[in-house]
């Protein structure tokens, strides 16, 4: 099918984008990589939008160092981020993610920023974003707004942000010395979306399990945290699989998913004493 | 003034060396582009939502989904498709291992496959057959069974490096 949009327009920068959102009457859409918007526009799952194409603004792109974070710009794409030195040495868990998200060819233009505003359930950054502590920085005509990430994620394909609003970048704190994390997910074919995912970081004040595909949005397993300070791998386990309520669907059913999350944490725990990062 | 276009807007790029200037429709993505107006039939629209890789093409040296690439965003960008990589003989010794190999059948994966598998010959050095599986794993090819493909990417490989497929590992 083709797709059939109301309009288009490139902007120079952010203040334009901005502007050129609140011209739209609420039919605004951000187009970033395109490699989630364009693909649900062919099938004209979404119609009439108005494009306001932000995928030239050199300002969100890119990872720069921030003090004691990381600022990553919202249009940095997959690839740059799995490539990226600073990335490579303070939030490995985005770029190992990476290497589960989608094939080559998506990586080279899908975006981080527009991963994470588009909060697929099943897609692996909204879930490093909560396990790593993220904030995102959202720009709009009335302000700029930090979001932590634990109150970015509302439900399925839906945030915190506001019509009109742009997701700018995000910050992550940088690793400490000694933390260490992985990600861990079962998909039927390299590239295709998980059917579970989950991210594990140890860190000096403790533990951090976020997952993925086994709920609405990603969530904070906090169970399985507390019984993983107190050294209860088993205990861990079961609390997750007690916390989660994965649904069924035509990819896997919500007792396979469910049994999944178990066997990622026993992995990832195995990856995290094993010292591998 | 409002800068929003409802209909076709102004491009300007460089499709396989040669400068192109066009009014294209807003919503028409860069396969239809490439193939209804510039008669470039090589990259296949195929699925169009970017599961299949047919629409695979080189902008901006890099391997996209020309699916998932509105026209309207390839404004100054530079696009190669298997037509003019064919041309300037780019690709001639990939595309010779197809054919000695048999990694094609009916063909209608192949510009896209020959396109993905070019950015990673690119890189240089001999990928291993996973990294090689694992590059190609958003081309879907219905014929051959990806057997004979991985055969020839691994062969150019290892012949621009010089070498010995078994020696030259490129890494994990
Ligand atoms: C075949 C295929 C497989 C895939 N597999 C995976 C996978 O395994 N895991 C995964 O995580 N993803 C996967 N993806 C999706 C891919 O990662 C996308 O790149 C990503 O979901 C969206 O990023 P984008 O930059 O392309 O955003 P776009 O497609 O441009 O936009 C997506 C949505 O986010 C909004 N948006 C984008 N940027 C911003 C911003 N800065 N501020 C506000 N709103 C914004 C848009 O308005 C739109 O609603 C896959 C895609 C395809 C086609």
């Amino acid at each position: 099918m083709k797709a059939a949009v109301g309009g288009y327009a490139r902007a120079r920068d952010l203040r334009h984008a901005l502007e050129l959102l609140a011209q739209t009457n609420g039919m605004g859409r951000v187009l970033a990589g395109g490699q989630s918007l364009v693909a649900a526009l062919n099938m004209r799952l979404t119609t009439g939008d108005v494009l306001v194409d932000i995928s030239a603004l050199s300002e969100c792109r890119g990872v720069v160092e921030d003090g004691d974070t990381l600022r990553i710009g919202a249009l940095t794409r997959h690839a740059e981020i799995g490539r990226d030195p600073l990335i490579a040495a303070h939030a490995p868990l985005l770029a190992e993610a990476t290497t589960h998200i989608a094939h080559a060819a998506i990586r080279n233009r899908g975006t981080i920023g527009g991963a994470i505003a588009h909060a697929d359930p099943a897609a692996e950054f909204p879930a490093c974003a909560l396990a790593l502590g993220a904030v995102m920085h959202v720009e709009g005509l009335a302000g700029a707004r930090e979001i932590p990430a634990a109150d970015f994620f509302r439900d399925t394909f839906e945030t915190a942000l506001e019509e009109g609003e742009i997701l700018a970048a995000i910050t992550i704190p940088k690793a400490e010395p000694d933390e260490v994390q992985v990600i861990e997910e079962v998909a039927r074919r390299s590239g295709d979306y998980a059917l579970a995912g989950l991210c594990l970081v140890r860190r000096a004040a403790g533990h951090r399990v976020s997952l993925f595909s086994t709920g609405p949005k990603p969530m904070l397993a906090t169970g399985a945290m507390a019984a993983l300070d107190a050294g209860d791998v088993e205990g861990a386990i079961a609390a997750l699989k007690g916390e989660i309520d994965p649904p069924s669907d035509t990819q896997a059913s919500g007792a396979y998913r469910r049994h999944l999350a178990g066997v990622l944490l026993r992995r990832a725990v195995a990856r995290i004493e094993g010292g591998t990062r | 003034m409002t800068e929003i276009v409802r209909d076709r807007i102004d491009v300007a790029l460089v499709v396989n060396g040669e400068p192109v200037e066009a009014r294209v429709p807003v919503g028409q993505h860069l396969i239809d582009f490439l193939r209804l107006e510039l008669g470039l039939t090589g990259a296949h629209a195929s699925c169009e939502h970017g599961v299949c890789g047919a629409c695979t093409i080189r902008v901006n040296g890099e391997a996209v989904r020309g699916c998932l690439t509105l026209a309207a965003q390839a404004d100054g960008a530079e696009v190669w498709t298997v037509e003019g990589l064919t041309d300037t003989g780019a690709i001639a010794d990939l595309q010779a291992e197809f054919v000695s190999r048999n990694a094609l059948q009916c063909g209608f994966c192949t510009p896209g496959m020959l396109v993905a598998a070019d950015e990673l010959l690119a890189r240089g050095g001999v990928p291993s057959r996973g990294e090689v599986r694992e590059h190609l794993s958003g081309n879907y090819c219905r014929c051959t069974g990806y057997e004979a493909i991985v055969d020839a990417v691994e062969a150019v490989a290892t012949a621009r490096a010089g070498g010995d497929a078994r020696t030259g590992e490129g890494g994990a």
